[in-house]
């Protein structure tokens, strides 16, 4: 067994040291993996800020109120009563001013990208004073809060950077009334930071709402207290309600866009993958072929055939893992971060998020360019085993 | 031409090499017809919008909904031809997944409007006559195996019934095809009657407006006459062309497009790489073989053009196949988010490229092996092992 062991080392010792005299086939091999982990980390890199965006402000103990039959608030829709009802049921957090719930309208603006200048749906959110406690991650960060009964909005920090005319100061025109810019909020890092926020009280005529809202934001007692909130709005005959949590809402939002972007993300990336294992298997075949006459001498002196298997196999692994990490390299340095807006179809609005190259994604493109070695070192490996010793050592 | 035959089994000898090289070509390829299908899934909106047709929106937002009275003071403006409207339904088929949109529309005239929208004859008069009816385009009603006549129920969440319910139901009264594949086939249309009167005759408001306009030529002066009629009403509109709001929501989906063709240019350079890796290397081997060609009284020209002729055999037998591979592949095997993306096909004009970029792969992989060949002193080269 050390035996064994020692001439896997020495065999795999003696191809790895003369890597450098097949310079160019061994490049092309590492860059042919390095491009495919770099596709495959970006591509799902998205799919992940994404649902980070949507998913980071959700807390356990917030839960949504929309009416039964609507799956977003954009389409859902409340009037007074039935939001002061909910407002007075069992299990809502309270504080001296009164239940943590706002009763919010959502509609949208058009407000044209920084990036293209043309026209994008915007969110705007008409909220009640309490949004601030049911969420308790936004922040001021310029400025001050609008005050209620005035034209006046704040913007998310991600809104502000990417749409135009959102800065601090600048006057808006939604309908017949303008709005001025009082702050800058920010919210975690979470979708609210995309939104534009006012009084639910003033948007309401401005979009010719009448006296009706389409979500309450309801904060709980505890995560626990969800059940015993939702079973009594959904018994209470004179209300026709949804409740979920939060984070059950955007998670739900995020399914389509997920669905694009991580079916097309594989599909590009497996096809790819294809490509470079071919690339890899021409290799490590040139690499074998290449060395045929030192492989013969090697089982001419005794070496046996599982030894040379794997050391043709570890070189090619290895190339494939420094393939792997230049991808994902390049992946994290270009891309991680990397800040734009897509369009949410379920709310029919923008959301403003940054790519996330997270260390899950990092490890699952390593894995991934191990396989493509694995895969590109198999054939030849075996058929460096196979050489027949004498004809092989004649061989120039 | 007489050289083919050298030029074949020059490829014959590493068989191996050969047929790997040629599949990653092919593999490359493939993937060139999926992002083409891809992007223009994206753009397909902004391409396939009538230049004739414009769209008066309100002006905070497209959600925002219009008087049905500006019809009549629409079709007035001078340079109009014919105007119809929209509304979203936005409803649910059984489950939220079986996303499609669905539209309340005026029948006749939206079929005029949109003549890229083929229905057969008498199913069109069935649908006119029919005030439940509706009509869905071929890619969804494939999705859901719907046939003519069968009864389809959707769950209304804007639209309610004057009594609460929100339970719709539709009679399928037509299905129909694009004109060519660029068109959107995924839509459900019915009567903006029928949407009238089940929610209680309250209505009176639409989507927004779709007009045709007599010259597109004077699509922007017709757009400056149609908002100041409107302008300090409770509801002022927004006119553009049906490519601008098309290119605004392509915009509002991202730099989809740049992401694309960032990554279409990391394939090709790889597989570049790794085919003119092959490309050299089989080269470097014949190099004693060269100079033999030479002794026997072949030009450098010559040479050079043999060696470019094998590397632009490779490329143009493995990228045809490719192109042919994704082609089938993606007409049988269709979308592959399942009904995320309004139209899926490889754009013939993206087929000519692809076999341009064949060649061009096949020169630029040859080039630097075939001029190496070129320049080789037959001293030098035959004295080498």
């Amino acid at each position: 067994m050390f035996n064994w062991l020692s001439q896997v080392a020495t065999v795999t010792g003696l191809s790895l040291r003369t890597v450098g005299q097949r310079r160019g086939a061994s490049i092309a091999a590492v860059i042919g993996v390095a491009g495919v982990v770099a596709v495959f980390v970006t591509t799902l890199s998205i799919a992940e800020g994404f649902r980070r965006t949507l998913m980071s402000g959700a807390s356990p103990d917030t839960a949504i109120v929309l009416r039964s039959g609507s799956d977003s608030e954009m389409m859902s829709g409340l009037r007074r009563e039935a939001t002061s009802i909910i407002a007075e049921k069992p299990g809502l957090a309270r504080t001296a001013q009164g239940p943590v719930a706002s009763a919010e309208l959502y509609v949208v603006a058009d407000i044209p990208k920084r990036s293209t200048g043309t026209d994008a749906n915007v969110p705007l959110r008409g909220v009640q004073p309490a949004a601030f406690d049911v969420r308790s991650q936004v922040k001021i960060v310029q400025g001050r809060r609008f005050e209620p009964g005035r034209s006046e909005v704040i913007v998310g920090k991600a809104a502000s950077q990417e749409f135009a005319g959102l800065d601090l100061g600048s006057k808006l025109h939604f309908g017949q009334s303008e709005w001025t810019v009082v702050g800058i909020f920010t919210a975690g890092g979470s979708i609210a930071e995309s939104e534009i926020w006012c009084d639910v009280g003033v948007l309401q005529p401005a979009y010719r709402r009448g006296d009706t809202f389409q979500a309450v934001y309801a904060k709980l007692q505890s995560p626990q207290a969800f059940d015993e909130f939702k079973d009594n709005l959904t018994r209470d005959p004179r209300l026709d309600v949804k409740v979920i949590r939060e984070a059950d809402y955007y998670a739900e939002q995020t399914r389509a866009i997920n669905g694009i972007i991580t079916g097309l993300g594989y599909l590009i990336a497996s096809l790819m993958a294809v490509g470079a294992v071919f690339g890899a298997i021409n290799t490590m075949y040139t690499a074998v072929a290449s060395r045929t006459r030192e492989i013969a001498t090697l089982r001419a002196l005794g070496f046996r055939s599982g030894p040379v298997v794997i050391s043709v196999l570890a070189e090619s692994m290895l190339l494939a893992l420094a393939g792997g990490l230049l991808g994902a390299a390049i992946s994290y340095f270009a891309f991680n971060g990397y800040q734009t807006a897509t369009m949410n179809w379920s709310s029919f609005s923008q959301v403003a998020f940054s790519f996330a190259v997270t260390p899950r994604l990092l490890v699952n493109g390593l894995v991934y360019s191990l396989l493509m070695g694995l895969i590109g070192g198999l054939f030849p490996a075996i058929r460096a085993a196979r050489l027949p010793v004498a004809t092989a050592l004649r061989e120039l | 031409m007489k050289f083919l035959p050298l030029i074949w089994s020059n490829l014959k000898r590493k068989k191996l090499r050969t047929a790997f090289t040629l599949l990653s070509i092919l593999v490359a390829f493939i993937l060139f017809g999926y992002l083409s299908a891809i992007r223009m899934a994206f753009t397909a909106g902004v391409e396939m919008s009538g230049a004739d047709r414009l769209m008066v929106t309100h002006k905070v937002s497209i959600i925002q909904p219009l008087p049905i009275a500006y019809r009549e003071r629409i079709a007035m403006v001078s340079g109009v031809r014919e105007v119809t409207h929209a509304n979203w339904f936005g409803g649910i088929y059984q489950d939220p997944k079986n996303f499609f949109p669905q539209m309340a529309v005026e029948p006749e005239t939206y079929l005029s409007l949109y003549p890229e929208m083929v229905l057969p004859a008498e199913q069109k008069k069935a649908w006119l006559a029919d005030k439940a009816g509706a009509i869905v385009g071929r890619t969804t009603a494939q999705r859901f195996g719907w046939k003519v006549g069968d009864k389809i129920p959707v769950m209304g969440t804007i639209y309610r019934h004057a009594d609460g319910s929100n339970a719709w139901e539709f009679n399928l009264d037509g299905i129909y095809d694009g004109r060519d594949k660029s068109v959107d086939t995924s839509g459900f249309f019915f009567h903006y009657d029928y949407l009238k009167e089940g929610t209680g005759g309250t209505t009176g408001l639409v989507g927004w407006y779709i007009i045709r306009v007599d010259d597109p030529a004077h699509a922007p002066d017709v757009a400056r006459r149609i908002d100041p009629l409107f302008a300090n009403s409770p509801y002022e509109t927004k006119t553009q062309s049906e490519k601008a709001l098309a290119q605004s929501f392509a915009d509002q989906v991202g730099n989809i497009g740049q992401i694309m063709r960032v990554i279409l240019a990391a394939v090709f350079f790889t597989i570049l790489l790794v085919a003119g890796n092959t490309m050299a290397q089989s080269v470097r081997e014949r190099t004693s073989e060269l100079a033999v060609l030479k002794t026997l009284g072949f030009g450098n020209g010559q040479v050079l053009a043999l060696v470019l002729a094998e590397s632009c055999l490779l490329a143009v037998l493995g990228g045809a196949l490719g192109l042919a591979i994704g082609w089938a592949l993606i007409t049988a095997g269709g979308d592959p988010t399942h009904g995320n993306l309004p139209v899926f096909y490889f754009p013939p004009p993206d087929i000519a490229v692809g076999a341009a970029l064949t060649l061009l792969l096949g020169l630029v992989t040859g080039l630097l092996p075939a001029l190496q060949a070129m320049r080789l002193r037959i001293v030098d080269a035959l004295r080498r092992v």
